[in-house]
């Protein structure tokens, strides 16, 4: 592993800063400050949270349906198909986060064997 | 391993109630959960070009997983940093209720804001869930220390848990890499489906996959942003017209 690959440059970092920590950090700095008066179950709380979530969502589409690195070499519809089995998995097992996980980690390498 | 009775000498000393906070990490399966979605947070770092140390400090300095994905996704597909800023930020919003709901836990009439800051910054979705869990099995006067031990423990299993992910991702054949770059898509989604109690949650979450795909064709730059608000605001609409109606 090379130095680039451990430590990289100093502008990432930077940017590190800039777009992940700062604007993250903010919100739990407001809520260290200005935390009492705030009604957790107040309309726009709910409008955030449901937008955060599908946020969230997209984000879990996106690396599935644009896949990063090695996992672009796994074709789209065993992708597709390793989700819809973990969900199955997890709805069958009244919401079991780690059956849904090992279903469909499962069905992809499976079916990727399968293919050859 | 349970936790000392409230009035048990164990509780002496801040210390003594760190050290259980960091043995507290053993008695939760979150903490298999967060290993699994850190290992791929190191991997999908890994595949997208940034830096073993760069993904250290995501993980210390940000502590929120999808905060991290974000980041990393856009800024890896080429998006601006003000259009990754806005959607951490956006995503992070969530933090607020959290750590203003979760302080008053560990407060007491004595105690000073800076006292707070590192239960603050620790807060996320895995530590807000297990406050409520252990907090009132701890002694209110020791509480702050016993959640500083329990977000460390967290903290140092995710960072092994990137690094174990980052040095798997270089030197794993092909199929075993895009094994562990599929952890952080599956953990997420079914980490965030169970914990959504309300209809507006699962709503948000179901449309918001898939709408994404819809948003991706326009190419805009703030596919991520456009879907987002689109689906939250639907479900948020959900949400309201189930009021009304009740």
């Amino acid at each position: 592993m090379s130095y680039a690959q451990l430590i990289g440059d100093w502008q990432a970092l930077v940017v590190l800063f800039v777009a992940g920590v700062v604007p993250n950090q903010i919100w739990r700095m407001l809520g260290l400050w200005f935390g009492g008066g705030i009604d957790e179950g107040s309309e726009l709380l709910v409008w955030v949270r449901a937008v955060a979530t599908a946020i969230l969502a997209g984000v879990i589409a996106q690396i599935v349906v644009q896949p990063p690195g090695a996992l672009a070499s796994v074709p789209d519809g065993l992708r597709y198909g390793a989700v819809a089995a973990g969900l199955v998995a997890f709805l069958l097992t009244r919401r079991s986060i780690f059956a849904g996980v090992v279903t469909g980690e499962v069905f992809m390498l499976a079916g990727k064997w399968w293919l050859g | 391993m349970a936790l000392p009775p409230l009035d048990s000498l164990q509780w002496n000393s801040p210390w003594l109630a760190f050290g259980w906070g960091l043995r507290s990490i053993t008695q939760t399966i979150l903490t298999l959960v967060l290993f699994a979605t850190y290992l791929g947070i190191g991997a999908l770092a890994h595949d997208t070009h940034f830096s073993l140390l760069w993904a250290l400090c995501s993980t210390l300095f940000v502590w929120a997983g999808p905060a991290q994905i974000i980041l990393i996704t856009t800024l890896g597909s080429g998006a601006t940093i003000i259009q990754s800023a806005i959607a951490v930020t956006v995503s992070a919003i969530r933090l607020f209720p959290m750590v203003v709901s979760v302080l008053p836990l560990m407060r007491t009439p004595t105690t000073k804001r800076r006292e707070l800051f590192f239960a603050a910054h620790l807060t996320a979705v895995t530590l807000w869930v297990e406050c409520h869990r252990f907090l009132p099995l701890v002694p209110r006067e020791r509480r702050i220390a016993f959640v500083n031990g329990l977000g460390f423990g967290l903290v140092s299993v995710c960072l092994t848990a990137n690094t174990v992910g980052y040095f798997l991702a270089a030197n794993l054949t092909q199929t075993l890499g895009a094994a562990i770059l599929m952890l952080t898509p599956l953990s997420f989604l079914f980490s965030t489906a169970r914990n959504s109690r309300e209809v507006a949650d699962v709503v948000a979450l179901a449309l918001g996959v898939l709408l994404y795909p819809l948003a991706a064709k326009m190419n805009s730059g703030l596919d991520i942003l456009v879907s987002g608000l689109i689906a939250g605001t639907i479900a948020y609409g959900v949400h309201w017209w189930r009021e009304v109606r009740a």
